[in-house]
């Protein structure tokens, strides 16, 4: 696989492609990324098969559940206000078990209008029963688009790749992207055994009475933890043919084994924490870094066991629950929470919002925050 | 690690340069990132965009404050902006313009000057100069083999217009002092 310099959202779209979906629905347009600009250039170049122009972000979901219910491989793109648009459909198909991927270059929500990046636009989505993962860079992104695939259509759960607006979507990185013939010898065909079919007639997403549909709920719940496992598998797979994987699929442990104070986080801001841990290495110092990647379903025993024995532990998050704990902190606290004996102190840091850039200095200064050992909430 | 910021209006491609930039150093042999600087789009407003380039892979994401390397596309920023702001000990600033070095008024860092609007309308007709002060950068810092940035303008490009850009690098690349 030869190595080349590109643009992360062009490498996350050539992924896509060689996923080889059946449709892809888009609408091409602040927010939206480069992602779709690109999957639109595939299907002018024949690359792609089927490509509908939405009319907005809810159009471009629904299309995707029309096209996945019928047995499609789909695909769509978003960010932003856009994504918020989509909020309706984004249950729907959740609720109708379709494995639908979407690609998510995460940015800030308006008011005030905002299009630099932050994670709120898919963390404010979290409840909705799509699996999530947050990738550290370009390489981790498009890798991530085969696994997705892998998951979503193994457990019939919708799955999300974010990747950090900006951070992520616009910078040039050397990356390795596997070609079709290597991805369908990890990703199989998708065929469903339930799908919409003028011979077989079924109904999907209907109606349902007090009786049944907390049922739905229960079981969509309950099928999302176990496919933490899948997650796993699926890193496993994909490392096994391709030579990368992610940490354990749903977390990634960075010198945090003997660490007295951890650093918490998700996406590209990771890259910055593997800095600030090295040089306060290189001092003696007892720091790491836990990465979560995957954030729905929440890896909390494999987080919990990652922590334990911790003095203290700051959680980083470039997204908020106004008027409650941040939630990336909320999800660590309740891991923290399953340790028996002593538990580390908890320290929660929001930033990054709207675009706020956070350096290695940034994190250098959260880390001697976080060894002191108290417990903080504070904005960064 | 060297890290670069480049300056320039908006329209005049610092974001193709970095990019050209990164490309060329991975060919030949370095790690590299390039981004732009995250602003709103508007012609002739200034904007900045970074490149990193390294011999193991970049990790770190965010904007470059402490550069290496300052590149000016638009001599007129020097008014309006501190284009050495953060520039490390020994870092280099390489200026488009027609004027002298000592005249330029830029405080610390050693200063290199090319006249690459003059250059670039000769080659290409238009003061399109972010192609050719890549040829001032690879002068300098050595970094970027030249033949690798004509490999990849030429990637970039096609015919003769990829030829022109070829050959207003060149005359940057021996122009710059």
């Amino acid at each position: 696989m030869a190595r080349k310099t590109v643009e992360g959202s062009f490498a996350v779209a050539e992924a896509v492609r060689n996923c080889e979906p059946d449709v892809a629905a888009c609408y091409p347009i602040t927010p939206s990324t480069h992602v779709a600009e690109e999957l639109a250039n595939y299907y002018a170049d024949g690359e792609l098969k089927e490509y509908i122009t939405t009319e907005s972000e809810l159009s471009s979901m629904s299309a995707c559940i029309g096209a996945s219910a019928a047995g499609s491989r789909t695909v769509t793109v978003t960010s932003g206000q856009g994504f918020a648009l989509m909020h309706e459909a984004v249950y729907c198909a959740a609720g109708m078990r379709l494995p639908i991927v979407m690609i998510v270059g995460n940015r800030a929500l308006s008011a005030p209008l905002n299009i630099w990046g932050d994670w709120q636009d898919a963390v404010t989505e979290r409840d909705s029963g799509w699996i999530q993962f947050y990738c550290e860079n370009s390489q981790e992104a498009l890798d991530t688009v085969p696994q997705a695939y892998k998951v979503a259509e193994a457990t019939l759960l919708p799955a999300m790749v974010c990747m950090d607006g900006f951070y992520i979507t616009h910078a040039v990185e050397p990356v390795e992207i596997p070609g079709k013939e290597e991805i369908r010898k990890y990703l199989p065909p998708f065929n469903p055994k339930v799908r919409l079919d003028p011979d077989n007639p079924v109904s999907m997403g209907e109606y349902a009475l007090p009786s049944h549909y907390q049922q739905f709920r229960q079981d969509l719940h309950e099928d999302l933890l176990a496919a933490e496992k899948i997650v796993r598998d699926a890193n496993g797979g994909y490392a096994a043919q391709f030579g990368r994987s992610y940490g354990d699929g749903t977390i990634e442990e960075y010198k945090s084994g003997d660490a007295d104070y951890v650093f918490v986080s998700m996406g590209s801001i990771c890259g910055n924490a593997k800095e600030a841990v090295d040089a306060l290495r290189a001092k003696g110092e007892k720091a790491g870094l836990v990465r979560i990647r995957l954030f729905r379903p929440f890896p909390y025993d494999a987080l919990a066991k990652a922590l334990s024995g911790k003095k203290s532990v700051g959680v980083f998050e470039k997204s908020y629950d106004l008027g409650a704990l941040a939630p990336l902190c909320s999800d660590v606290s309740a891991s923290i929470a399953l340790l028996k004996g002593d538990r580390p102190a908890l320290s929660s840091f929001i930033g990054g919002l709207g675009g706020k850039d956070v350096t290695v200095a940034h994190v250098s200064e959260m880390l001697a925050k976080i060894k002191q050992g108290k417990t903080l909430t504070e904005w960064i | 690690m060297i890290e670069v910021r480049m300056h320039g209006r908006g329209g005049q491609g610092a974001v193709t340069a970095v990019e050209l930039l990164a490309v060329s150093a991975a060919e030949g042999g370095k790690w590299t990132q390039s981004f732009p600087f995250f602003g709103v789009e508007r012609t002739g407003a200034p904007v900045q965009a970074f490149c990193r380039i390294d011999e193991k892979p970049v990790r770190i994401h965010q904007n470059v404050y402490e550069p290496d390397v300052v590149m000016v596309l638009d001599a007129s920023l020097l008014a309006v902006t501190d284009v050495a702001s953060g520039l490390k000990a020994g870092g280099v600033v390489i200026v488009n313009t027609k004027k002298g070095r000592g005249e330029i008024g830029i405080k610390g860092g050693k200063v290199f000057i090319v006249d690459a609007t003059g250059i670039a309308v000769k080659h290409l007709g238009r003061p399109i100069v972010n192609t050719a002060m890549l040829g001032a950068f690879a002068k300098v810092t050595g970094l970027v083999p030249l033949d690798a940035l004509e490999r990849a303008i030429r990637h970039r490009f096609k015919g003769e217009i990829a030829e022109k850009n070829v050959a207003a690098i060149e005359e940057c690349y021996n122009s710059t002092a």
